[in-house]
């Protein structure tokens, strides 16, 4: 037993100075492994105290792996989050470009869909990372799992080594026992740490697009940025607003002037005439004009009567 | 044989399929050492490919402990270097 550890570390020794270059790599890290479990086995005086000491690892590993999941989740829920603010970007910025291209602003049309192409380059990213992190989402699940049947099944054997313990056979039993649950600590830990160091490079990512978003450059409408586009389309559409207000003003004056002048040919065309600026330029004939008019009153009048 | 693909589970293989993990893993190492990286993923596929189709998986409540250790699939090669050091990805 006690030669099996010192193999372990002499092994791990080998590694360190590079002598074991012709192991080939699925031999080196098992020897890596192994050479963990040792220097942890070796640390211990009474072997049932590594049966307990490793529980309570075992425990912490658990938790820390479920924290893994939940990490991982959280990450991915931020992308699908951020995925979804880029598409709803994405769609405004082409109704916008729609728009422009309607009131012949192919200026502001061109500048929109390049926004909305740099949008759509940060969406396809952001599927990827999304699709990287459901992958260590249910790896690390799917490792949970592993670790949980193995620990069951390191507690069952912990409590009958203790029930039976004669330190002859006891010491080698633990040993095994230890040996497979280390390495399947080391290997869940491993886990943890990956998906930790992927989380944590695709959250500084995450977080640059956030920044991306909030200076306007891809011109976010929920941070309620100013759209320079927008507020030109907004502009226009103001204006334009205007001139149609105008004719339906204008329409609503000349709907009502033959109800009111029935057969009054002259009223007509004044009627037309009143709301222009432009009706001034033709003095001339305002004062043939202004002369039905003031017939006007008479006529309803006549009718009444 | 015992052979754990790493953040995937073990694996029982029969000892007539080591002579082709062993090939793989010499090629494996060689790209390491030659600094391939797409040498490198082509034969850690291959000797993943190689486990999962000759290999039946342990049941999760198994504590054996692996004769050999394969790095996981999307392991990039440093990750693989810093794994053969006692200091590297393992967590003690």
């Amino acid at each position: 037993m006690i030669s099996a550890r010192s193999r372990g570390l002499m092994a791990a020794k080998m590694l360190m100075k590079g002598t074991a270059a012709r192991m080939g790599v699925m031999k080196r890290v098992s020897l890596v492994f192994k050479a963990k479990a040792n220097k942890a086995l070796d640390k211990m005086e009474d072997p049932r105290e590594t049966l307990d000491y490793s529980y309570q690892r075992q425990l912490e590993l658990l938790t820390k792996v479920r924290r893994g999941v939940a990490d991982v989740a959280t990450s991915r829920k931020r992308v699908e989050l951020q995925m979804n603010q880029l598409q709803q970007q994405s769609n405004k910025l082409e109704d916008q470009a729609r728009k422009a291209l309607g009131m012949g602003r192919e200026d502001l049309a061109r500048g929109a869909l390049e926004r909305k192409a740099s949008a759509q380059g940060q969406l396809n990213d952001l599927q990827v990372q999304y699709a990287q992190l459901q992958g260590e989402e249910e790896k690390l699940t799917v490792a949970s799992q592993r670790l949980q049947a193995k620990v069951d099944a390191f507690r069952t054997r912990k409590e009958t080594i203790k029930a039976t313990y004669t330190a002859a056979e006891a010491q080698t039993r633990i040993n095994e026992a230890f040996t497979g649950i280390s390495e399947e600590m080391g290997d869940v830990g491993m886990a943890i740490q990956r998906a930790e160091d992927k989380t944590a490079q695709m959250q500084a990512r995450a977080g640059a697009i956030d920044e991306l978003m909030a200076s306007g450059a891809l011109d976010d409408a929920v941070g309620g940025q100013r759209d320079d586009i927008q507020s030109e389309l907004d502009m226009m559409s103001a204006s334009s607003d205007v001139e149609s207000e105008l004719s339906r003003l204008k329409g609503e004056i000349t709907a009502g002037a033959p109800k009111q002048l029935e057969g009054g040919a002259n009223g007509n065309s004044q009627g037309a005439q009143a709301p222009q600026a432009g009706a001034q330029a033709s003095q001339g004939q305002a004062q043939p004009a202004s002369i039905p008019a003031a017939d006007r009153p008479a006529e309803p009048q006549d009718g009444e009567g | 044989m015992i052979v754990r693909i790493s953040g995937e589970g073990q694996f029982s293989i029969d000892d007539a399929a080591t002579a082709e993990l062993n090939r793989l893993d010499s090629e494996l190492e060689a790209a390491v050492n030659r600094n391939d990286e797409a040498a490198f993923t082509a034969a850690l596929h291959g000797l993943l490919d190689q486990v999962r189709a000759h290999g039946s998986a342990l049941a999760a409540d198994t504590l054996e402990p692996s004769d050999l250790i394969l790095p996981p699939e999307d392991a990039s090669m440093d990750e693989v270097r810093e794994m053969l050091t006692e200091e590297g990805l393992i967590p003690g």
